[in-house]
């Protein structure tokens, strides 16, 4: 399993970072971004995540709907010489992406406000199936457009399912295209005969179990969205043009438990049914067993440490050793079923490091991995960590 | 942990991977433990509940898993559909409702709406006088909530519901499901949380936000898998002078214990941030060296929660 960072993004503008919630994707996704700009790219890295996660990692106070620089002194202090690259950050609002997008693609200002001031909108569309995860795409794709940079990083949303973002263009556009609408927008459809006091059955049957107000503003919703579908269309298409373009490259990232093994294997089945472009898989956190990699026996070390360390000592680091060696065989087993599922030698496995990671110092050692020629060279840095 | 466990309602959140539904699982367990009849929700179809007790999918049943201790995962289209049922109780509007294409567009379309009939399946199982047939009476009702983010959005649905609806039958019960998740003393809510900075950082802003947005009580945050503390600084020292002069898998011991024993003053230190940066009592749970966890895994972390 050689491979590396560098050569995976060979000839890629758009690097995709998903997977499921608490596997180091935003860090991941940082550290990706910080070793191309460490590499003479211009490089910005896009995060959904509302915890400020990205932005604690690089040490930026804040960050808004729109790129900020990362202080090139930063990588100075971290002794790198980045020679000319760049590394951009931004944390995406969906709710204010939401509105240029509804201003770019509402045909006339009356429609526009209609859609702005619906309190539907106003307060649930964050909740709107897909719509976050829409937003991202949409994000990334206005960026891309402007072409201001040579690599895009774009750390996913995270959500419970890795996949809800795969299908949000196409989610959204159901809502917008969809019956329900449709029902709305018809001349002698439900929304005019809620709002000019209709009485059919259904109708009163909802109005029943809803309150006529919820049913007014929801038919305003729906009816608001009207005049957008066109542009929304067009613009939904070709997000999913980039996504598919052989510019793009998707890194899937998990950990090395076997919940998150499975999620991966999953998700990597649904990006080849979806035919997009898989680059390949980073596992983080691994339990390096070094002297199984090494093809070292495990003899009894209790009985080879106790000259050097008293048996006290060396029964509880022999005790401690097998504890760990179990999670690394565990590890081990779950990366070799991983690689055998998905048919890749694309692995990329991150040791689980003994300190956190809160800086661009931090960001720069999981490189070390990340960007490392090949397996060997992991193993080998894992083992004098 | 009386507080929390004296609740009828528990939500446990955190950020994604730190071990949530374990915990909800746990704290259910501990609850089942201490004589009271609880029940464990799942609210995103996962069906951990039936990994960890080896069993077929739980689905929208209440499935008995345990003495005292029930499962469910709750799917938003049942628990819209048993909404319905339990609000329109002449058949034939009911029949009406359900054919309509209107209804089914409506229920599928409208933004929150899955989150808002799934709080209420929530609220109906924690009622003391529960109105669905042949039903079981729970002391306490633990949820598996969505991950950070999410969490408190899903927590604030009702009341963003209510402000939406303003009159009628839903804002009413929108109301009614606010009061009762404001309510601290019938309703709790638990963070979980890992000893590393970020997760750290985040569980004071979501206590903060429950606190703050939601307006629900904190009653507890765990500090899940915290490393023991297997070795002293002295030992640490003799090990690191030691180490130079072995190899093989005696050194690789070695490193492994130095290692254990950096993480374990990393997440030492963590711990002191989270118990300063918060203000809900924190407990900690040990990190349990197993391949996978099972149930049996879980009841050790129970026994752990109700000391």
């Amino acid at each position: 399993m050689s491979t590396s960072v560098a050569s995976l993004l060979e000839g890629k503008r758009v690097v995709i970072c998903a997977g499921s919630g608490g596997v180091g994707k935003t860090t991941t996704s940082a550290a990706i971004a910080a070793g191309m700009a460490a590499r003479g790219k211009k490089v910005a890295v896009l995060t959904i995540d509302p915890a400020k996660r990205l932005a604690d990692s690089l040490g930026l106070p804040e960050l808004g709907n729109t790129e900020r620089q990362v202080a090139p002194e930063l990588f100075e202090e971290a002794g790198v010489d980045a020679g000319g690259g760049e590394l951009w950050a931004m944390m995406l609002d969906a709710k204010a992406t939401f509105d240029e997008v509804v201003r770019e693609h509402a045909p006339d200002p009356e429609t526009r406000d209609r859609i702005l001031e619906n309190r539907i909108y106003q307060q649930l569309s964050a909740a709107l199936a897909g719509s976050q995860e829409y937003m991202a795409m949409e994000k990334l794709y206005e960026i891309w457009s402007d072409d201001r940079y040579d690599l895009l990083v774009l750390d996913t949303p995270p959500s419970r399912n890795a996949l809800d973002f795969l299908d949000a263009p196409k989610r959204l556009m159901q809502f917008i295209e969809g019956r329900a609408l449709q029902v709305f927008l018809r001349p002698t459809g439900f929304a005019t005969k809620i709002i000019g006091g209709g009485t059919s059955m259904a109708f009163s049957v909802l109005r029943k179990i809803t309150g006529v107000d919820l049913l007014e503003d929801l038919a305003e919703f729906f009816q608001a969205f009207q005049g957008m579908v066109g542009g929304f269309r067009e613009r939904a298409t070709k997000v999913n043009e980039l996504l598919a373009a052989d510019e793009t490259s998707f890194l899937v990232v998990c950990g090395p438990q076997g919940e998150p093994i499975s999620e991966a294997v999953y998700f990597h089945q649904k990006l080849e049914a979806a035919e997009m472009p898989f680059g390949g898989v980073i596992v983080n956190k691994v339990h390096y067993d070094v002297a199984a990699a090494q093809d070292e026996n495990d003899t009894d070390v209790e009985e080879g440490l106790t000259e050097a360390l008293g048996p006290d000592l060396a029964a509880k680091v022999a005790s401690n050793h097998s504890d760990f060696q179990a999670l690394a065989k565990r590890d081990r087993r779950n990366v070799v079923r991983l690689a055998a599922e998905m048919q890749t030698s694309c692995v990329i496995q991150v040791p689980y490091l003994d300190e956190d990671v809160h800086d661009l110092a931090g960001l720069m050692e999981i490189n070390r991995y990340l960007f490392a020629s090949g397996a060997e060279e992991r193993v080998a840095l894992a083992a004098e960590r | 942990m009386k507080d929390l466990l004296d609740k009828r309602l528990v939500f446990v959140t955190g950020k994604g991977g730190v071990g949530k539904s374990t915990i909800a699982l746990a704290l259910g367990m501990a609850a089942a433990d201490a004589g009271k009849r609880a029940i464990v929700c799942e609210v995103a179809s996962q069906e951990g509940l039936s990994r960890v007790f080896h069993r077929n999918k739980v689905g929208f049943h209440e499935v008995k898993l345990d003495n005292n201790l029930w499962g469910i995962s709750i799917d938003p289209d049942e628990a819209m559909r048993e909404y319905v049922l339990l609000q329109l109780k002449v058949k034939a509007m009911r029949d009406l409702l359900f054919r309509s294409r209107i209804f089914n567009y409506l229920a599928a379309a409208t933004p929150g709406l899955r989150e808002l009939v799934t709080i209420g399946k929530i609220w109906e199982l924690a009622q003391p006088n529960r109105k669905v047939r042949g039903s079981t009476r729970y002391d306490i009702v633990v949820v598996d909530a969505p991950a950070t983010g999410h969490g408190v959005g899903f927590l604030q649905t009702p009341r963003t519901f209510a402000n939406v609806a303003r009159v009628g039958p839903i804002a009413s019960q929108a109301e009614a499901l606010d009061a009762f998740i404001t309510d601290s003393k019938r309703t709790g809510v638990a963070i979980v949380a890992l000893p590393e900075e970020m997760p750290v950082n985040e569980t004071a802003m979501l206590e903060g936000e429950i606190t703050g947005k939601v307006g629900a009580s904190v009653d507890r945050i765990f500090m899940n898998a915290l490393y023991p503390e297997r070795f002293s600084s002295d030992e640490a020292d003799t090990l690191e002078s030691a180490a130079d002069n072995l190899d093989g898998p005696e050194r690789a011991a070695a490193l492994d214990a130095l290692r254990e024993h950096r993480r374990a003053n990393c997440q030492g230190e963590q711990l002191e941030r989270l118990e300063e940066m918060t203000n809900a009592p924190v407990t900690t749970l040990p990190f349990l060296f197993e391949p996978e966890l099972g149930a049996e895994a879980v009841r050790t972390l129970a026994s752990g929660i109700a000391a």
